[in-house]
């Protein structure tokens, strides 16, 4: 067991071993519930440091995978294959990051059933990494499709009032998709011989059995991002999922999608990527103009901020199916950054709603009397959604707007032009929440951030303004993954990569 | 004829099946001597021979044809034996419990399930039409009685009543299946009718049997449109008996379809893959609707039966080794998924008895977090989540199917199974998301144990059994082609 062929497993199953502790405290004791708590923190905070580990031995040079291990297991079919490269290895730490975030965030906030809580949200921290660093093609589902039966737990159990539709839906949307993905596994097996995702990389698929490949993963990643028209869960789950789950489900489980279009969709179906780029962009376009305008009229908050993570995706969609560097390395640092903002925004909410048990944005106005310092968090933040140029959200943006400008200008102008709108509904959310006159009665025994409240907000500022000044941490470690898929996919498209570049140099 | 018994050493392969037939004729006389109005000494007695029996079959096993080609031991039918014994004994400790209350406190029953998986275990090894035909029955006939054993409730009288009555005519049915196919081949030993078939070529009286006899086997595994029995059954009858039914007689009538389909219709491969492919598509979708609306618990249980008969068929369509793997390893996490299901719903009692119905159930978790847990962790096992057990069933039949190329019958199974999510996760719903309104006494210590093994085995699936059971069904399914 050396460093190299240990940590990624250590990073995947420690958590599970945190669940398994929790487990043995003894129920219905006062401590009960205090002792999950530090647990479930102690466990996330070493999961984070080992992800920093992680982060700062990952060779960026080396476009390859790294920390590989590589067994078969059940069958000929179903291996124990681990791996990062430059485009997952940072979904592992901002995984291992938002972990302590929730736990903290919900220390207070949540009463009922401490100890089931810590331990659901602990298993599904092992899914979401146990997603980002296998090189399984059947344990990338296990994982995948593992990741709903906590959130469907989370959102059920500790959800608002309309939880239980919320939690249906949530689950019926991604496993119909899901399971369409698994029989294009199967089949990628059938053709291909292995389940080993770094082979797979390399097997030429025939270009009409493509089609029906990409078409399948589609049905799944386009629900997980999600993409419009197939959004209709999120706004639901969201708003009746608890703070620490609507955190989770907007900054890591959304990039799921996002991520099997890298991993799968792009380099293993290029032909296919190609053909449906078009397609694509359409939804990508339509998502960004469409979910933002929706967002305008939302009376709820943690629903507004829902749409505009759609419409956020949809900068994702456009940048990925670019297929150049540009956009590719937009789209990593957009959702690395909607992870840090629309958490964050979410744990606003939840601070307010703490206090007031109301997520209506009517309910609330001239919250900066009371408590600037909730009004200047929530200030960076909500800039930090509108794309402003010294926050991370810009960077992403910006990026995935060059690299599909120089594939088609009529997207791109479309995308801009969605930008403006979602600066007027986050520009209006924060007026109608934080700026007016403070006449609510209730508001005004209202208090500022807590010592918890701060822990879990100012570091997630720092980072945002951080790298939006400074993107090359993140940018320098996903170039070199990001410029052997481009050379991979151009490679693969060949005659059909020229015209496009033509038709965009007029 | 010259004999191939030679010796008692040349019985080896029929080891397990004599001493089982010994012993549960010991058993009866035991019981008739004790004879007390509860007889522990004999439930007690059953589970070990059938522990002694699994281990011969397990550990002892001899590969072998027997008297006159009518038996056949090979590691095909090994793996099922020791499946059927395995549910058997399971379903008689699950039956230990609150016997009395049950039924199922007088020594028959013991005896009558011991007889039953001597039946089983006939049809597993049947290498003949003839012993095929005697195996079956033996079972059937046992689980006819045991299903009305219950002699003063009326529910139970029914259930066993009509088991008896469509049970004969299945029956009925694979008997005439069995002399079409004597009449057209000339031969009633398995390997004598391939060699014919081969020959001959088919002929219409020949598909007439096949189909005569596949409709009486689709009644045994309760394949739609042979189910009708299932749901009344299940709910009329004792739960401890319905945990029996539901668990070895399918795996013995499976393995029973695997090999005559598999082996004996080789060449007829195209025929009977129309019907296989029927009987799955129509077992998947029919149970995935059809259990919506339920609200009793068994009911639930007995249209998921079916539907999880179907997905094993799912890999029996593919008509490859990799798809007598996959039913192989489904069968398996299938019989420890019904054990737990049964265990959890023997365990779940108020002061008015067993709980019935699903919205009984609200706020379990609450009440009993153990058993709610196991529960929870069956049902996401039954939709087939990841990374539970239940999913590597899925994965391999399904892979079978697509490796044979039935993309639709692929498409419909996956649908199917996310319309079936719908209901099992009602459970779960009831069970966390709704207030308590019962309570719930105290469970057996016996059940506990099952409850906690079988949760455990599904969870750790990937990291405990798996790799193991998938290389034992690989050398199962070797040996069949």
């Amino acid at each position: 067991m050396t460093f190299e062929n240990s940590i990624l497993s250590l990073l995947t199953f420690l958590p599970l071993l945190g669940a398994a502790a929790i487990l043995l405290v003894p129920a219905g004791q006062g401590s009960t519930a205090n002792l999950s708590r530090w647990i479930a923190l102690v466990t996330t905070l070493v999961v984070l440091a080992l992800s920093l580990v992680l982060w700062a031995a990952f060779d960026p040079s080396n476009p390859g995978f790294q920390f590989v291990v590589n067994h078969a297991w059940i069958g000929d079919n179903i291996g124990y294959r681990v791996g990062v490269d430059g485009i997952s290895v940072l979904f592992v730490v901002l995984s291992a990051l938002l972990m302590p975030i929730v736990v903290i965030s919900s220390w207070d906030s949540v009463e009922s059933r401490v100890k089931e809580y810590m331990v659901v949200f602990l298993v599904l921290e092992t899914l979401m990494i146990g997603v980002f660093v296998t090189l399984d093609l059947a344990m990338f589902y296990v994982f995948f499709e593992g990741t709903l039966l906590p959130m469907f737990l989370i959102i059920g159990i500790w959800g608002g009032k309309r939880r239980i539709q919320a939690s249906y839906k949530f689950f019926f949307y991604t496993f119909v998709g899901s399971v369409l993905m698994l029989l294009a596994m199967m089949a990628m097996y059938w053709n291909a011989g292995t389940t080993d995702i770094v082979r797979l990389l390399n097997h030429p698929f025939p270009p009409e059995m493509q089609v029906w490949l990409w078409l399948a993963f589609f049905a799944s990643f386009a629900v997980k991002m999600p993409m419009w028209p197939f959004h209709r869960w999120l706004p639901e789950a969201h708003v009746e999922a608890p703070t620490a789950g609507s955190v989770i489900l907007a900054a890591i489980l959304l990039k799921l999608g996002g991520y099997g279009f890298l991993r799968f969709s792009l380099p293993m179906f290029p032909d296919a990527s190609a053909q449906f780029a078009n397609f694509v962009f359409l939804l990508s376009v339509a998502a960004i103009i469409i979910t933002s305008l929706v967002a305008l009229v939302q009376e709820d908050v943690k629903k507004l901020i829902a749409y505009s993570s759609v419409a956020h995706m949809g900068f994702v969609t456009m940048g990925i199916f670019a297929g150049n560097a540009l956009g590719i390395q937009g789209a990593i640092f957009q959702m690395l950054s909607h992870g840090l903002v629309s958490g964050a925004l979410f744990l606003c909410v939840g601070v307010v709603y703490d206090r007031m048990h109301t997520r209506d944005i009517a309910a609330y106005g001239g919250l900066v009397e009371r408590m600037p310092r909730y009004a200047f968090a929530f200030m960076i933040f909500t800039m930090a959604n509108v794309g402003l140029p010294g926050t991370s959200g810009f960077v992403g943006e910006f990026l995935t707007l060059i690299g599909v400008f120089q594939i088609n200008t009529w997207v791109a102008f479309g995308a801009a032009s969605g930008m403006i709108f979602s600066a007027c509904y986050a520009l209006w959310l924060y007026r109608r929440v934080i700026f007016g006159a403070l006449t609510k009665d209730s508001l005004r025994g209202i208090l500022d951030l807590s010592f918890k409240e701060k822990v879990v907000l100012y570091p997630l500022i720092v980072l945002t303004i951080v790298f939006g000044f400074y993107p090359a941490p993140i940018l320098d470690t996903t170039a070199g993954a990001v410029d052997a898929l481009v050379a991979h996919y151009s490679a693969a498209v060949g005659l059909e990569a020229e015209p496009v570049v033509a038709a965009a140099a007029h | 004829m010259n004999s191939d018994v030679t010796s008692f050493a040349s019985l080896a392969p029929a080891y397990p099946e004599m001493f089982l037939a010994l012993a549960a004729l010991v058993l009866l006389l035991v019981g008739v001597v004790v004879n007390k109005e509860r007889s522990v000494l004999v439930t007690v007695g059953a589970v070990v021979v059938l522990a002694v029996a699994g281990f011969m079959v397990v550990f002892q096993g001899a590969d072998g044809v027997l008297f006159n080609g009518v038996f056949i031991s090979d590691s095909f039918s090994r793996y099922m034996k020791a499946l059927v014994i395995g549910g058997s004994a399971l379903a008689i400790v699950l039956s230990f419990s609150n016997a009395t209350e049950n039924g199922v406190h007088k020594y028959e029953y013991s005896v009558l399930a011991l007889m039953a998986t001597l039946g089983m275990m006939t049809m597993v090894s049947a290498n003949d039409l003839m012993s095929l035909y005697v195996g079956l029955e033996l079972q059937s006939l046992s689980l006819y009685v045991v299903a009305a054993i219950k002699r003063d409730d009326a529910r139970a009288s029914e259930a066993g009543l009509k088991y008896f009555v469509l049970g004969a005519l299945s029956s009925g049915m694979l008997l005439y299946g069995a002399s079409l196919i004597y009449g057209f081949t000339g031969h009633t030993n398995l390997q004598e009718i391939v060699v014919a078939i081969a020959n001959e070529g088919r002929s219409i009286g020949l598909i007439f049997g096949v189909v005569f006899l596949l409709a009486g086997i689709a009644f045994k595994i309760s394949a739609v449109p042979f189910h009708m029995w299932t749901p009344d059954v299940y709910e009329g009858a004792p739960t401890p008996v319905t945990a029996f039914f539901a668990t070895a007689p399918k795996v013995a009538a499976m393995a029973l379809l695997v090999r005559l389909v598999m082996d004996t219709f080789e060449p007829i491969t195209r025929d009977w893959q129309q019907i296989i492919i029927f009987l799955s598509i129509a077992s998947m979708v029919l149970a995935a609707f059809a259990a919506i609306g339920q609200r009793s618990l068994k009911r639930l249980i007995a249209y998921s039966s079916i539907g999880h008969v179907g997905f094993a068929l799912v890999g029996l369509s593919s008509g490859t080794a990799a798809g007598i793997e996959g039913v192989s390893i489904y069968m398996a996490i299938y019989i420890t998924m019904t054990v737990g299901l049964f265990a959890c719903l023997l365990s779940l009692r108020t002061v008015d008895g067993y709980v019935e119905n699903i919205d009984d159930l609200a706020g379990l978790s609450k009440e009993r977090p153990f058993v709610a847990a196991i529960m929870a962790i069956l049902m996401f096992s039954l939709i087939g989540l990841p990374p539970l057990a239940g999913f590597f069933a899925k994965w391999h039949v399904f892979l079978a199917a697509i490796e044979a190329q039935l993309f639709v019958l692929a498409v419909i199974g996956v649908l199917a199974s996310a319309v079936s999510a719908f209901y099992y996760l009602r459970v779960v719903k009831v069970m966390y998301f709704d207030e308590p309104v019962a309570r719930f006494q105290a469970v057996p210590g016996e059940l506990n144990v099952i409850m906690a093994v079988t949760g455990f085995l599904l969870v750790t699936y990937y990291f405990t059994v798996g790799s193991p059971l998938a290389s034992l069904a690989h050398t199962a399914a070797g040996s069949l082609l």
